[in-house]
C-alpha cells in the first residue's frame, strides 16, 4: 500500500539549466547536421513525438489522471498536470476557438529557452518543436490525433511564447484481427 | 567584422541576472530527453566509439557554458590556478549544481601524476539505460566527461576525458604534461 503511493509521488527532480544545456547541445548539433532550419525543425519533432509515445505512459503512472471527457479537460489536464509535472511551469489555456476544438497554451517562461538567443542566420528555426512532437506524440497513444504548433515565440521577438492545439479525430483502437 | 546580433536588443537574456534561484524539471524529462539524443547520435555512427565521441561532443558543449555561469554564481568570477583545486571544483561544486549531490570519489593514479580519477557509482544519466549486450563497452556517460573535459580545458588545464566501466562509472583524467609541470612550478615556488 505504501509502496504504491510512494510511487506516484516519486517524482525525482533535477537542475533545470543541466536540461536547458543539454537541450541547446542537441539542437546545435542537428543545425550542424542538416541543411537547413525547417530540416532541422521537422527532426526536432520526430525526436518529440518519440518522446511523447514514451512519457504518456510515465505520466498516466505517475499523475493517475483519468480519461478526459472531453478538449477542454484535456487542456486543463496538459498544462496544470504535465507541464507542472515535466517542467515546473503552468501555461494559461486561452484562444478557445468557438467550435471548442482549438486552443493556445501561452507559455510564461520555457525552461528550453533559458540563456538561449537566435543567430540571423536561423530565423526559420523552431527551437523549441520538441515540444510540438511530445504533444502530438503523447495524445497519440490515448487515441487523439492533434495539429500542435508554435505561433509566437518570445526568440523570435514576440511578448510570449503559444502553442496552438487543434483536435483532429478520435482514433479507432485497432484491434489485432482475432482478438477480442 | 564583429557579429552584430547582440546589439539589437531583441532578446531578454542578457538582461536577466546570472544568480536566480533555482528552479527544476523532472529526472523524467531529462531521462527521455536524453534517452533520444542517444538514439539519434547512434543513427549516424557507425561504431561504439564514434558514439561515445559525439555524446563527448554534445557534453562540451553543455560544460563550456556551465562553466562560465559556475565561476560567476559560486566563485565570484575568481579562477583557479592549482590542479588540486580544479578537481575539488568540479568533484564538489560543478556536480552539486548539475546533479545534486557531490561526485563520489576522487582519485589520483598511483602510478601516474597526470592521470585523475572520477568514480561516480550511480551517475544521473546512466539511470535509465541498460546498455546492449553486444555494446557492452558504450558508456554514455562520455557526454559527462565531454563536460568535464570542456570545463577543465577553458580553465587552462588541458586534459582528456573519457568513461570507463569500473566501480560504477569512472572517469579518467589525463592531464596534459604542460600542466602537470606548471603545477609543480607553482609549488616550489
Amino acid at each position: 500500500m505504501s509502496r504504491q503511493s510512494n510511487r506516484t509521488t516519486d517524482n525525482k527532480k533535477m537542475n533545470s539549466e543541466l536540461f536547458t544545456l543539454t537541450y541547446g547541445a542537441l539542437v546545435t548539433q542537428l543545425c550542424k547536421d542538416y541543411e537547413n532550419d525547417e530540416e532541422v525543425n521537422k527532426q526536432l519533432d520526430k525526436m518529440g513525438y518519440n518522446i511523447g509515445v514514451r512519457l504518456i505512459e510515465d505520466f498516466l503512472a505517475r499523475s493517475s489522471v483519468g480519461r478526459c471527457h472531453d478538449f477542454r479537460e484535456t487542456a486543463d489536464v496538459i498544462a496544470k498536470v504535465a507541464f507542472k509535472m515535466y517542467l515546473g511551469i503552468t501555461p494559461s489555456v486561452t484562444n478557445w476557438s468557438p467550435a471548442g476544438d482549438e486552443f493556445s497554451l501561452i507559455l510564461e517562461s520555457n525552461p528550453l529557452v533559458d540563456f538561449v538567443e537566435l543567430p540571423d542566420n536561423h530565423n526559420t528555426l523552431i527551437y523549441s518543436n520538441l515540444l510540438c512532437g511530445v504533444l502530438r506524440g503523447a495524445l497519440e497513444m490515448v487515441q487523439m490525433a492533434v495539429d500542435v504548433r508554435f505561433v509566437q515565440d518570445t526568440l523570435r521577438g514576440d511578448n510570449v511564447t503559444e502553442i496552438r492545439m487543434k483536435f483532429i479525430k478520435r482514433i479507432e483502437e485497432n484491434l489485432p484481427a482475432g482478438d477480442e | 567584422m564583429m557579429d552584430i546580433r547582440f546589439t539589437k536588443g531583441k532578446s531578454l537574456v542578457l538582461e536577466r541576472s546570472l544568480s536566480r534561484p533555482r528552479t527544476e524539471v523532472s529526472l523524467s524529462a531529462f531521462a527521455l530527453l536524453f534517452s533520444e539524443m542517444v538514439q539519434y547520435c547512434q543513427s549516424r555512427v557507425y561504431s561504439v566509439s564514434e558514439l561515445q565521441a559525439r555524446l563527448a561532443d554534445m557534453g562540451r558543449t553543455v560544460g563550456a557554458s556551465m562553466l562560465d555561469l559556475l565561476v560567476l554564481r559560486e566563485k565570484n568570477g575568481k579562477r583557479e590556478t592549482k590542479v588540486l583545486n580544479i578537481l575539488l571544483f568540479i568533484k564538489v561544486s560543478v556536480w552539486k549544481s548539475l546533479f545534486g549531490k557531490e561526485a563520489d570519489k576522487l582519485e589520483q593514479a598511483n602510478d601516474d601524476d597526470k592521470t585523475y580519477y572520477i568514480i561516480e557509482k550511480e551517475p544521473l544519466v546512466n539511470t535509465f539505460i541498460s546498455v546492449p549486450k553486444e555494446n557492452s563497452t558504450l558508456n554514455c556517460a562520455a557526454f559527462t566527461a565531454g563536460m568535464v573535459e570542456a570545463i577543465l580545458t577553458h580553465s587552462g588545464f588541458p586534459a582528456k576525458v573519457t568513461a570507463h566501466w569500473h566501480k560504477g562509472t569512472t572517469l579518467m583524467i589525463k592531464f596534459d604534461e604542460a600542466v602537470i609541470a606548471r603545477d609543480k612550478q607553482l609549488d616550489g615556488r
